[in-house]
């Protein structure tokens, strides 16, 4: 996030776009709910008919993976209609006549053709966020969980710089992460590019800043996102991995083929809480213990640097993970020495210019926000103040292409995926959780009445769901939350896998996987 | 040719005892006999005197037929229309004189009353803009238009207004609040919520006079710089949302509401929003929390809705009668307007007289009046020659005054003194026969009925009064009950949220203070003088009375009564149940309450 | 800001003049009873036992909705001040099970700490009390009318914070009650579980269920921590006792202002699942055995140097987690860069 949470309660517009934010980010979405009962408009782009469309001034209800004629045609209108910030556009960015030339042909009706949301809601749309003294843009998976997931991305960009809706309080461009800790694994360089704090693995000095304060050779040459990973498994590049704390068997694309991956490699290490579907195809199985047995920090959406305290002592002979690999590490020959976790957090503040000034003790009860460059800055809340980290921001003139896999006679229902409030992710933690296992324990998947009525289906059916790459069993609930044409599941449930129907074609700049569109067939299981 | 004009009352009141059915009869018999196109028929809104209706008024002679029922047409068409013989059977009988009076006039109810508010009420037809127009309507909008907003204010402060609904306060300097309060939206509310029990002056205004209120809001919106505004007003008042919506409807038409009112910058739109029959709805701020669509309940003021009212903007807020009082100041003038009045209370003030009285109804009169004028002159005393007692004023939250306050003059600032309130007005007489606790019980019941259960002391503690007040007339009483219902009236008076939690104990307090023996007798003796508390009563036969007639021992529900026939009977105080039908029945008086 | 003086229990004091006098008392360090009041809530002035004594004013305003001004004198503990919260509390006392010894609540509850304060023993009003059922068709907290005081926090935590607006205030008197819209069982309701209105209870009417008879003030140790689920970053103390977690207290002062959600309030049990891991497993003829840290950890390193030896470093992947801290991800990544290879993900992309 450019901005933090708690502002979002004060915009005076919010434009939520691919975020169902009251169940996964339920914490966000109360400080919009509140932000709309203090008079901000609020404008939902989804193509479900999510709770906070009852709060919405403005329900954009797009076809799934039509971000960018929707994004563009907006642009389109904030220009015609004189509504840009022409003064935050001269002195602030650069590239804004390639972005002009680029959205004059997405008029709103010809974006309604698209993403089949009628032109005068488009209008209405634009000019609620571009009149705003502030708004606030919060995006989630739903835009970048595509193929064209950068692209639209840099579309939302370019709407918030359009309109000078950047480096100011209660505006931004503001990514909700999805999981606890993906902006630190993220900021701590769990990236096949970068080391620490984004500083590429291509760069020579920063190599050499890492290779000598580890003592060490390092490769200069990027490594392999996840989805590239498995593929090169299944080609014998790879032959060892070593995987902690996640589940790619349940939440990644095309758990077939994923597991048909796993299974040719030679040595596979699992390091988890659970012996988890992926662990099930382990060599070796390492048990860690949970975030309440361990210390270290933990980074928010808006990134925050919080404390982990250990409550706990260890559940039967698990060790913290940092202490695992410490330990790995020092049977690889490495000359690792960390006492606790605080000894590894003083080498990140060291390596790291933006964690440079945050310390264990410094972070209290609320933590900080980075940048912290030092032990006297009181960190970052709001990113681009004045000035954009590039210096000036630049407009990317990026064109609609639709989803890589479109509905068509065989398969002609789009699945869409998601979660729900009651679950996370693939559900190792929150199905284990007595109460929540309660109140929800299988998958209900979202079908809409016409649909239900056409298939003959009834509530609590058993359906089955075949995409090309795969097929499930689950049960349906019908309900006018999805449109016509449109099925929703999660991926909580590893009866039901959600994934052994997705795609892993995936955005050739980010790599993530279009989880988003998938065509299926539906019918009626017995 | 100039029409003979026939007035027919309907009013709640008058409709109910079947006005309606008379004006088809009357217009039946009108046609029937051929002479339909010399008489105007019009329906007007109350006279007040809803205890005498349905009330037919035949102009220009005035003549005042009360009770008149349907089957009655045919002769008052043939005696008094066609042949000009008042019929005097229908003609209103002083009870005191047992004179048939023709002139209501001449009425006492009507004789000792300055009907200013009420003006027009029985006098036009409510749901004709044009009558309202013929007699003086929208002259004091046309004339306030002339003033600066500033000047509009000062015109109502200098007439004395105080606000109708209860506590009194300054109208002008409310609306001066209004107007100095920062908001782009401002807001004026018209509370008719009127939920006193046997309170109806607010809804025979909007029955009788809706115009007027809405001139007076219309006024009060150029004083403060509102453009919009609600009555909320009981959906229980269907007759007055009728009449209300028809007159905004032609209030519109005429250009009175809507955009550039009167060809001014000025513009208001007015709505109507029907309450679902709390009494709570009545506190201004729970009344504004209903408008907006939450549950009523009081919200802690300040803020004061003259700075943060409806949704949150200013607004101003008064009772029906206030803004009926409006137009007035503004088409006679703030000095003649506070001609009438005391010192400190100008104008009229409209009572609603219920009770162990001759001649209920509304009446208005002028302040300053003594309570003994109001009670024994315009309600004809005290009814079946019983011996007054008391009179509550103000509502549930009001108190009690004995006979001896009865020479104090009727405004607020004395009424507050001696322990009771002004009030919405609400009267009520009671006779010898009405106990002081079960009085102050059976307020108390309604107020914590109608407590929104928000704080503490209100919810809890009027519970609890309730109990210790059923506990005495039950005869239970104990010692130290008396001292535990100060303690709590007390503490509930100093720290509720709103009025009607600080003024429930005014029931109990006023009774304790001037009714203390019969508190004392109730708890002490056992005994209730007015022989109310059925526990602590017992029926008893004067054998020298009775002659045997069986009556009694026949209506006995429980056959507690017995005795040969043509000798004296007795009943058995172990059986009786005290449901009081023995004492009813007996003709002879041999019955008494020991 | 414009400053007023005021006087507070004799003592002078300068204050913002936008403070109420509940404000500009705890500004002084002088604490004043409280049940409704909560300072990212609507002001209510709903239980009045923060009333206070102003020179002038004809009744006892409640503190926390009444605002300073100019030359205000101020008494918090006056005679009259206690005689009317004794009263108050009697008049609770009154209508309120007296089951303190097992109450859930004891040593956490205002009723119990206020009654303690102002020497409340008991009630001298004997009379009707109300009667509920216990409504525990939720999984996570017992909802207790017959406990409830009314002070409303939950219902505008509910509508005000959550936006789910699940309870409200139902009917007139003393037969008024918060429940849910047609009174129906708060599961059938809109009710998201969020589990903010247990927290803001001041008395036992909602206690969670989990830590049921395990979670006394006294005995549990508070540790701050952040939440492991979603991004937001929620920061809560975790209560333990005897090494397990037997509540939660959401930290009212971190940035998320104690707000939560279902997984993060109640989600946490999955700590102690007999599920858990709790030996290095290595599988040998398609069967996972227990093993020892040195086995597991030996094989493991002996099998990346094999590989490296064989394919070069570029045939060892790592995915790291988005669930693991900072320090473990830092670690991971330069763990496998020092084998030499950057081919190190985790799941951002899911």
């Amino acid at each position: 996030m450019t901005n933090t949470i708690n502002e979002v309660e004060d915009a005076k517009a919010i434009f939520v776009i691919g975020s169902n934010t009251t169940e996964n980010h339920p914490v966000i979405g109360y400080r919009i709910k509140r932000a709309v009962k203090k008079g901000a408009k609020l404008i939902v782009a989804d193509p479900r008919r999510i709770e906070l469309c009852n709060y919405a001034d403005t329900f954009l209800q797009l076809k799934p993976g039509t971000n960018i004629a929707l994004l563009n045609a907006m642009a389109h209108v904030i220009i015609k209609e004189g509504l840009a910030d022409e003064k935050f556009i001269q002195e602030r960015t650069e590239n804004f006549a390639a972005l002009k030339a680029t959205v004059e042909k997405y008029t709103p009706e010809y974006a309604e053709k698209i993403t089949g949301v009628p032109a005068e809601k488009i209008i209405r749309a634009a000019r609620i966020y571009a009149k705003a003294e502030t708004a606030s843009i919060l995006y989630t998976m739903g835009v970048t969980q595509h193929t064209s997931g950068t692209d639209n991305v840099l579309a939302i960009a370019n709407l918030a710089m359009l309109t000078g809706n950047i480096g100011k309080p209660s505006s931004g461009v503001n990514p909700l992460r999805g999981q606890n800790n993906v902006q630190g694994a993220c900021d701590m360089g769990a990236l096949p590019n970068v080391f620490t704090g984004y500083q590429p693995v291509t760069d020579e000095k920063a190599r050499t800043k890492f290779a000598q304060a580890w003592g060490v050779e390092l490769s200069a040459k990027p490594g392999l996102t996840v989805t590239e990973m498995f593929s090169a498994a299944e080609n014998k590049n790879i032959r060892a991995m070593y995987i902690m704390g996640e589940n790619p068997y349940l939440s990644d694309p095309d758990s077939s083929h994923v597991r048909h991956c796993m299974e040719q490699l030679e040595f596979l290490v699992v390091q988890d809480l659970f012996l988890t579907e992926t662990a099930k195809y382990a060599d070796v199985v390492l048990p860690a213990v949970s975030w309440a047995e361990k210390e270290g920090t933990f980074v928010n959406t808006e990134r925050r640097v919080q404390k982990v305290n250990q409550a706990l002592t260890p559940r039967g002979k698990a060790k913290a993970d940092w202490q695992i690999i410490a330990e790995i590490g020092k049977r690889l020959g490495f000359d690792w020495n960390y006492q606790c976790a605080e000894d590894i957090f003083k080498e990140i503040a060291a390596l790291t210019p933006s964690y440079a000034g945050i310390t264990y003790e410094r972070l209290g009860v609320t933590g900080i926000n980075w940048p912290c460059p030092s032990e006297d800055h009181p960190g970052t809340p709001i990113l681009h103040v004045g000035k954009f980290s590039r210096g000036l921001g630049r407009f990317s003139a990026v064109e609609h292409q639709g989803p890589a896999e479109e509905p068509d006679e065989e398969y002609p229902f789009l699945l869409t995926t998601g979660r729900v409030l009651y679950h996370y992710h693939t559900g190792t933690m929150t199905r284990r959780s007595k109460g929540l296992k309660k109140v929800l324990n299988e998958e209900l998947m979202e079908i809409n009445p016409d649909d239900a009525k056409a298939l003959n289906l009834q509530d609590a059916d058993l359906v089955k769901v075949a995409s090309r790459r795969g097929e499930v069993k689950s049960k349906i609930r019908i309900t006018d939350r999805v449109p016509k044409g449109i099925v929703f599941m999660t991926f909580h449930f590893k009866e039901t896998a959600a994934n052994l129907l997705t795609s892993s074609r995936s955005c050739p700049t980010a790599k993530i996987p279009e989880l988003k569109v998938t065509a299926v067939r539906i019918e009626k299981a017995n | 040719m100039e029409r003979r004009r026939i007035l027919l009352c309907a009013g709640t009141g008058c409709i109910s005892s079947g006005s309606l059915g008379v004006k088809e009869a009357l217009l039946k018999e009108l046609e029937k006999r051929g002479i339909a196109d010399q008489y105007e028929v019009v329906t007007s809104g109350c006279h007040g005197f809803c205890e005498q209706g349905p009330i037919v008024i035949v102009h220009p002679e005035d003549i005042f037929y009360c009770r008149v029922q349907a089957e009655d047409v045919p002769e008052l068409v043939e005696e008094y229309l066609l042949n000009n013989r008042v019929v005097e059977r229908l003609l209103y009988k002083d009870p005191v004189s047992g004179e048939h009076i023709k002139n209501h006039l001449e009425i006492g109810f009507y004789a000792k009353q300055l009907r200013r508010v009420l003006r027009n009420c029985g006098v036009i037809d409510p749901e004709n803009i044009n009558e309202y127009l013929a007699r003086g309507g929208y002259e004091g909008l046309k004339n306030a238009l002339q003033l600066s907003q500033l000047e509009v204010i000062e015109e109502v402060k200098k007439s004395g207004l105080r606000g109708r609904g209860g506590a009194g306060f300054p109208t002008g300097l409310k609306w001066e609040f209004t107007y100095k309060a920062q908001g782009d939206k401002k807001y004026v509310v018209c509370n008719a919520d009127e939920g006193d029990p046997g309170a109806f002056m607010d809804r025979s205004v909007l029955e009788g006079d809706p115009h007027a209120v809405i001139e007076g809001m219309l006024i009060a919106a150029y004083a403060v710089g509102a453009d919009e505004g609600y009555v909320y007003v009981r959906a229980e008042y269907p007759l007055a949302v009728k009449r209300l919506r028809l007159a905004i409807e032609a209030a519109n038409r005429h250009g009175f509401l809507g955009k550039n009112i009167l060809g001014t910058d000025f513009s208001f739109q007015l709505k109507i929003k029907e309450g679902a029959g709390a009494f709570v709805c009545g506190e201004e701020t729970a009344l504004l929390a209903s408008i907006e669509g939450e549950r009523g309940m009081p919200r802690p003021r300040p803020p004061f809705p003259a700075n943060a009212g409806l949704w949150g903007k200013p607004t101003c807020l008064n009772n029906v009668e206030t803004f009926a009082n409006i137009p007035l100041i503004f088409r006679l003038g703030a000095e003649e307007y506070a001609k009438v009045g005391t010192e400190r209370s100008k104008g009229t003030k409209i009572f609603a007289l219920t009770g162990k009285i001759n001649n209920t109804g509304l009446a208005e009169v002028p302040m300053g009046i003594t309570m003994r004028e109001i009670i024994f002159d315009i309600g004809g005393g005290i009814k079946g020659g019983k011996k007054f007692k008391a009179v509550q004023i103000g509502g549930p939250s009001g108190g009690c005054l004995p006979e001896e306050k009865l020479d104090l003059p009727v405004d607020y600032d004395s009424l507050t003194a001696a322990g009771a309130m002004m009030g919405s007005g609400g009267l009520v007489v009671m006779d010898e026969e009405t106990c002081m606790v079960d009085l102050a019980r059976f307020f108390l019941t309604f107020t914590q009925k109608e407590s929104c259960g928000k704080c503490t002391p209100c919810r809890e503690g009027t519970k609890r009064m309730l109990e210790i007040l059923e506990r005495i007339t039950q005869g239970n009483g104990e010692d130290g009950d008396l001292e535990m219902l100060e303690d709590l009236a007390v503490t509930i008076k100093d720290t509720a949220l709103c009025g009607l939690g600080q003024t429930a104990p005014n029931p109990v307090l006023s009774t304790l203070r001037y009714f203390r023996d019969e508190y004392e007798e109730h708890i002490y003796e056992k005994k209730c003088r007015a022989g109310v508390c059925t526990n602590l009563v017992s029926y008893y036969i004067v054998p020298e009375k009775c002659v045997g007639c069986t009556l009694c021992a026949r209506n006995c529900p429980v056959n507690a009564i017995s005795g040969e026939r043509k000798s004296p009977h007795e009943i058995d105080p172990s059986v009786c149940i005290k449901c009081g039908v023995c004492y009813e029945k007996c003709k002879f008086n041999a019955i008494i309450l020991k | 800001m414009s400053k007023v003086k005021i006087t507070i229990n004799g003592m002078p004091l300068e204050v913002d003049a936008s403070m109420t006098i509940l404000e500009a008392a705890e500004s002084a360090g002088i604490e004043i009873p409280t049940f409704c009041h909560d300072p990212e809530l609507t002001r209510a002035g709903a239980c009045r036992i923060c009333v206070v004594e102003v020179a002038g004013a004809r009744n006892l305003p409640a503190a926390c909705t009444t605002p300073v001004s100019e030359g205000m004198v101020i008494e918090t503990e006056s005679e009259r001040v206690i005689k009317a919260r004794r009263v108050n509390l009697q008049l609770i006392w009154a209508n309120h099970p007296q089951d303190c010894l097992t109450c859930e609540k004891t040593g956490s509850c205002k009723l119990q700490d206020y009654s303690y304060r102002y020497n409340v023993t008991g009630s001298p009003y004997k009379g009707e009390t109300k009667v509920h059922e216990l409504d525990d068709t939720n999984p996570f907290f017992f909802r207790d009318l017959n406990k409830c005081i009314y002070c409303g926090k939950c219902v505008r935590k509910c509508y005000e914070v959550n936006g789910a607006g699940a309870v409200e205030f139902m009917y007139r008197g003393f037969n008024t009650k918060v429940t849910t819209a047609f009174d129906v069982p708060l599961e059938e309701s809109s009710c998201v579980m969020c589990g903010m209105c247990v927290d803001v209870c001041p008395v036992g009417a909602l206690t969670p269920k989990q830590g049921l008879h395990n979670n006394r003030p006294w005995e549990v140790k508070k540790v701050l921590t952040t939440c492991p689920y979603c991004g937001c970053g929620c920061t809560y103390y975790l209560h333990v006792r005897n090494d397990k977690i037997v509540g939660i207290t959401p930290n009212f002062k971190g940035p998320m202002k104690g707000h939560m959600c279902v997984k993060g309030r109640f989600g946490w049990d999955f700590v102690d699942s007999p599920d858990r891991l709790k030996t290095p497993l290595i599988k040998k003829n398609g069967e996972f055995v227990e093993a020892t840290w040195e086995e597991a950890l030996d094989l493991v390193a002996a099998k990346f140097k094999e590989v490296r030896a064989q394919y070069g470093a570029d045939a060892i992947a790592g995915l790291s987690s988005a669930r693991a801290t900072n320090e473990e991800n830092y670690l991971f990544q330069k763990l496998l860069r020092s084998l030499g290879t950057n081919n190190v993900d985790h799941c951002a992309r899911l």
